[in-house]
């Protein structure tokens, strides 16, 4: 029994260090003092100098501007065609190509990445010679086609978010509002909207991540000026790590641990109080 | 209670040829895929009534309630309210309202706003819409409760809430879908007259379905009893448990025991069935209508048989002796399961009526004679 604990102990010990040391070494090294992200300079560190020189960095500030801006328009716009996509599949029943709707829209999911950014690349060459021809005019390759590549992929999740959401209430609210007088367009902004909001909330996020870190489709898809951050950072890491981008993966992970620490805290308020609320109601039928 | 009350009313329009029904289906047909859910069914239901529509699961019952509210269309038939084809009014313009099993409260608006929110479809004023959703939550008794959010609320408060909420748009027709089907037994019997009397109160025509054959019993003043699809028997409670027209009725509604016999008398009153199964003939002091020779069933209810330790004297007909297998006290009654002489096991519930002591109680392997009135069987001939 006493050897079983141990056991279980130094294995869980083992499963976060392997999550987590590499992380962890990160961050130290960001307050290297050093030149050389390897070596360690004893003398000098903790600073805060790759701080206060990542911020003054106008190709990295520039780079992270331009990839908030991205993965905010791509996942407002998955969200918004995801939702639709979700919502057909979970609620419209059986009809004509809903398998083949099924099976497409959740195949970027496992699409190597790099066919869906040559195959966008190849649609958007092939747009722009069309644009020129017709109009005499073409939108170039930047933000906006990185933006639209991104929604191809991050839809894809969302939906298959807010699916299973959906599939978790039967539809008998969405009847019982429309029994009550209310017509289909207004039983989705008052019932199914409100119903399916922490998975259309949890997909933007879900959606505003995945193309915050996505490279490959970004290389693809990008022109002169679009350079997103993780463009910026793979390319800096290929002339040799600098500390600051030590400095900025912090941040990053700083933020990003932040939102889950706060949203799982809320959560877990929430769920207790509603235990409670329910327990209170049966005691006091 | 509610059998006297109806009669001081004389509300039975069925049986007045001049009422106009208020609703009514016509070879109403619901085919899903190669499945007929409802097969041609015709029903008429008159305004006030409390029609249930009693079967077992997956009888179409459910199905024929949905199209009335709208949600499934109808492969064939009609379906008319208060002289309206509904066939092309979508359920959000339908003057029906439907109370679902599950509730189907929203969760994410409080009571008065469950409520009121059938209200706001109407573009009512507010003030308005607030005077008829708290006399609502009054009629449920649920006034205090008005800003809760649904999961704040015990079952039998949520069945209210919804029923209030169904209801306050004063619906020409309300359908009730198992409406008390997930409350426990004590509650439920309470909601049961609750439910009656809101139905007085506010005077709308109830369509409930239900498995429950109890429930039925309680708040129907009519019952359209379904299987596979069909309506197989529609009548008063007492007219389905008293006199059923099918095996399948008989068998569903209560517990029957039921003899295979010929019939070898048939007078206009009275008739005798010779059955083997019996080992012995069935009189009838009623009339049939069934051709001599034509193999019919006696079903007797277990509650119309009586129990003897002697055997009657003179008595040949409508007597059987058995044996006592088995004995279950239920408090009320007992329920004695008695193996004739040809090995059929009858069912007899007689009424705890006065506190025996060991001696004077039947006990098991006693050797007992049954025996009922003669206008107790009641003859099936399909």
């Amino acid at each position: 029994m006493k050897s079983r604990r141990w056991f279980q102990k130094s294995a869980l010990l083992l499963g976060f260090a392997f999550l987590y040391i590499p992380i962890i070494m990160m961050i130290v090294y960001s307050f290297n003092n050093s030149r050389l992200v390897t070596v360690w300079d004893a003398a000098n560190s903790p600073t805060l100098a790759w701080y206060g020189k990542l911020f003054q960095n106008d190709q990295i500030m520039d780079a992270a501007w331009v990839s908030i801006q991205i993965a905010a328009m791509s996942a407002t716009a998955a969200v918004i065609l995801g939702t639709l996509a979700g919502l057909v599949l979970a609620r419209f029943g059986p009809f004509r190509g809903r398998s083949l709707l099924s099976g497409m829209s959740t195949a970027p999911l496992v699409m190597p990445e790099v066919i869906t950014g040559l195959s966008m690349l190849l649609l958007f060459v092939a747009l722009e010679q069309l644009f020129e021809h017709w109009f005499g005019w073409s939108f170039g390759r930047g933000m906006i086609t990185i933006t639209i590549a991104h929604i191809t992929f991050t839809m894809a999740y969302v939906t298959v978010v807010v699916q299973s959401r959906l599939a978790s209430f039967d539809d008998s609210m969405e009847e019982a509002a429309m029994d009550l007088g209310a017509k289909p367009a207004k039983v989705f902004m008052k019932i199914t909207v409100p119903l399916i909001l922490p998975a259309i909330l949890s997909g933007w996020l879900l959606a505003f991540t995945l193309s915050w870190d996505d490279v490959v489709i970004a290389q693809f898809n990008a022109g002169p000026g679009s350079n997103t951050l993780p463009m910026v950072i793979f390319s800096k890491v290929r002339l040799g790590v600098s500390p600051e981008v030590n400095a900025l993966a912090t941040i990053m992970v700083l933020i990003v641990g932040a939102g889950v620490v706060l949203s799982a805290l809320y959560m877990r308020r929430a769920e207790k109080r509603r235990k409670r609320e329910e327990q209170m109601a049966v005691a006091n039928g | 209670m509610t059998e006297q009350r109806r009669n001081d009313k004389k509300l039975e329009p069925w049986r007045d040829p001049r009422a106009e029904p208020y609703i009514r289906f016509e070879n109403v047909t619901k085919r899903f895929g190669d499945f007929t859910a409802v097969n041609n069914v015709s029903l008429k239901i008159y305004r006030g009534e409390i029609f249930c529509l009693l079967g077992g699961s997956g009888c179409g019952k459910s199905t024929l309630l949905r199209m009335m509210a709208g949600f499934e269309s109808v492969s064939g038939g009609n379906i008319f309210l208060d002289g309206q084809d509904m066939a092309d009014i979508p359920p959000y313009e339908r003057p029906v309202n439907m109370m679902f099993q599950s509730y189907a409260l929203f969760p994410h608006m409080t009571v008065e706003k469950n409520v009121a929110f059938g209200l706001e479809q109407e573009k009512l004023s507010q003030s308005e819409i607030a005077s008829r959703v708290s006399d609502m939550l009054e009629i449920v008794q649920l006034g205090q409760f008005a800003a809760r959010k649904p999961h704040q609320l015990s079952g039998g408060q949520r069945q209210r809430v919804a029923l209030a909420r169904s209801l306050v748009k004063r619906p020409k027709l309300l359908l009730l879908d198992e409406p008390l089907g997930a409350l426990d037994k004590k509650l439920r019997e309470h909601t049961q007259f609750e439910l009656i009397n809101i139905q007085e109160q506010l005077g709308v025509t109830f369509i409930v379905v239900t498995h429950d054959q109890e429930e039925a019993m309680t708040l129907a003043s009519r019952i359209g009893v379904m299987n596979r699809g069909e309506i197989v028997q529609v009548g008063t409670p007492t007219e389905i448990y008293e006199f059923p027209t099918s095996k399948f009725v008989a068998d569903f509604i209560g517990s029957v025991n039921m003899f295979e016999g010929v019939l070898i008398e048939d007078l206009p009153d009275h008739v005798r069935i010779q059955s083997n199964e019996l080992g012995g003939v069935v009189y009838v002091d009623h009339g049939i209508s069934a051709a001599p020779g034509a193999v019919v069933w006696a079903a007797i209810r277990p509650e119309k048989i009586n129990i003897l330790r002697t055997p009657p004297p003179d008595v040949r007909e409508n007597c059987v002796r058995g044996v006592v297998k088995e004995i279950a006290y239920m408090g009320d009654v007992s329920t004695y399961l008695v193996k004739i002489d040809t090995d059929k096991i009858v069912r007899v519930t007689l009424p705890n009526i006065e506190r025996l002591s060991d001696d004077e109680r039947i006990l098991w392997d006693e050797t007992v004679y049954l025996t009922w009135h003669s206008s107790s069987p009641i003859v099936i001939s399909q």
